[in-house]
């Protein structure tokens, strides 16, 4: 028998992974920013793991959880709590995030390792060359570096994990 | 859990010690990160410009976050604290309120400063407080392209030309002693032992500081002013400061003052 808890923390999920970020058009769900959804009656207590710690986005992604799921019916209140209990990793990302980023035309680092220089390199998300080169360890923002496609000679926006 | 809610934190005499603390580390990113900020659209070239307004970016968003660890401890506002205190109150130690001067200075300091706090936030992360303890290990790990950075151009400086070498040293002359008073005590430091707030007391601190910094130095050819200082260092950690923060918190504060407690 599902309980109504467990169908209003369906309901949350759903509604968690309709919202993206800010900065880069993939769902909070699929960038693994979203830890933990308890629910308690009609609260809401969610708990997000933020990729840098001041990514400028966080607030807004806040904002938009409260208003987003307060608008649940049945949901009383709701709490967004920031945890660095346990580090962001490339593991958090879905397979799916990292396809829909690849496609938006951002480089993104395997799910496992993560580091900025994989064995296979860094991908070019127009040509598909590795044949790749850092330009700057720093981008637009906190979570991008920017690299130049030597074969397409594109420049090349890639995802950066925090350092490990 | 909060830090208001800590058992270890209920004395006032401890949490007075801790706000202090705090105070210090939040005060150091912001300055720190303002400086940096003021690069923005005048570096040298493209790359750097946006490197040190990230690294900017990234510097004022952990003393937010510090910031509002102090709040939960004395209540207020984490925006007040930053644009509502005069330069008596800030507790920063004064080599990140100096002006950026040339770009040998800005580099110099600014891979002094990341070696400290990484050393410093390697204490707070290995201590008993766990909420400040799992704060200062993302800041750490996050502060490692900063390091990576400011490093690599130091270096690049000392071998270039006897024009970048002689300034990176004049540099690290005045620099160095300043850096060192990253370290010094706050009020009420010893309070700070029984709830083993850091892993690594400030004195120990400085010494495995001075243990990364001077292989790289000598290793590029740069060398540590030696003997008596000519001037003491004002104690920015009990609120002593140049006239410059009192000019960069006019500016840095301007907005803010022209319309107290609006929302953006």
């Amino acid at each position: 028998m599902v309980t109504q808890t467990e169908t209003l923390e369906r309901r949350v999920w759903d509604v968690l992974e309709t919202i993206e970020d800010p900065e880069l058009p993939v769902a909070i769900t699929d960038l693994g920013l979203i830890r933990e959804v308890a629910v308690d009656g009609g609260r809401i207590h969610v708990t997000m793991v933020p990729t840098f710690s001041a990514c400028p986005a966080i607030g807004v992604m806040r904002e938009d959880i409260r208003k987003r799921l307060g608008a649940i019916p049945g949901v009383e209140t709701v709490e967004v709590e920031l945890s660095f209990a346990e580090p962001w990793t490339m593991a958090r990302m879905t397979e799916r995030g990292r396809e829909r980023l690849f496609r938006h035309g951002v480089s993104v680092p395997a799910r496992r390792g993560g580091g900025e220089t994989g064995p296979t390199g860094v991908e070019c998300p127009f040509c598909g060359s590795t044949n790749t080169r850092l330009e700057n360890p720093f981008g637009p923002t906190l979570c991008r570096a920017i690299y130049y496609c030597l074969d397409c000679k594109n420049p090349i926006e890639r995802f950066r994990p925090p350092g490990e | 859990m909060t830090l208001a809610a800590v058992p270890a934190l209920r004395p006032p005499e401890v949490r007075e010690a801790l706000i202090a603390y705090l105070l210090g580390v939040a005060d150091d990113e912001l300055i720190v990160g303002h400086r940096h900020s003021e690069w923005t659209g005048f570096a040298p070239d493209i790359e750097s410009d946006v490197a040190l307004s990230s690294i900017a970016q990234e510097e004022i968003g952990h003393a937010r976050l510090l910031y509002e660890r102090v709040a939960e401890l004395a209540g207020g506002d984490p925006d007040a604290l930053a644009y509502g205190r005069g330069p008596d109150a800030f507790r920063n130690a004064v080599l990140v309120e100096r002006p950026n001067g040339d770009w040998g200075f800005s580099i110099t300091r600014m891979c002094l400063y990341d070696h400290a706090d990484a050393v410093r936030l390697d204490a707070l992360a290995g201590g008993d407080l766990t909420p400040l303890a799992d704060l200062a290990r993302t800041l750490r790990r996050e502060e490692r392209y900063h390091m990576i950075y400011g490093e690599q151009w130091l270096r690049r400086l000392a071998r270039a030309t006897d024009d970048s070498r002689s300034k990176v040293q004049a540099a690290l002359d005045v620099a160095w002693p300043e850096a060192e008073a990253l370290f010094a005590a706050v009020a009420g430091q010893d309070m700070l032992k029984e709830p083993g707030v850091l892993a690594v007391d400030p004195a120990t601190q400085v010494q495995r500081w001075r243990d990364v910094m001077l292989p790289v130095l000598t290793d590029v050819g740069l060398r540590v002013p030696a003997g008596p200082k000519q001037a003491p260092v004002p104690d920015g950690r009990h609120g002593q400061h140049t006239e410059h923060l009192a000019a960069l918190l006019e500016e840095m504060t301007s907005v803010w003052r022209s319309e107290p407690g609006a929302r953006w």
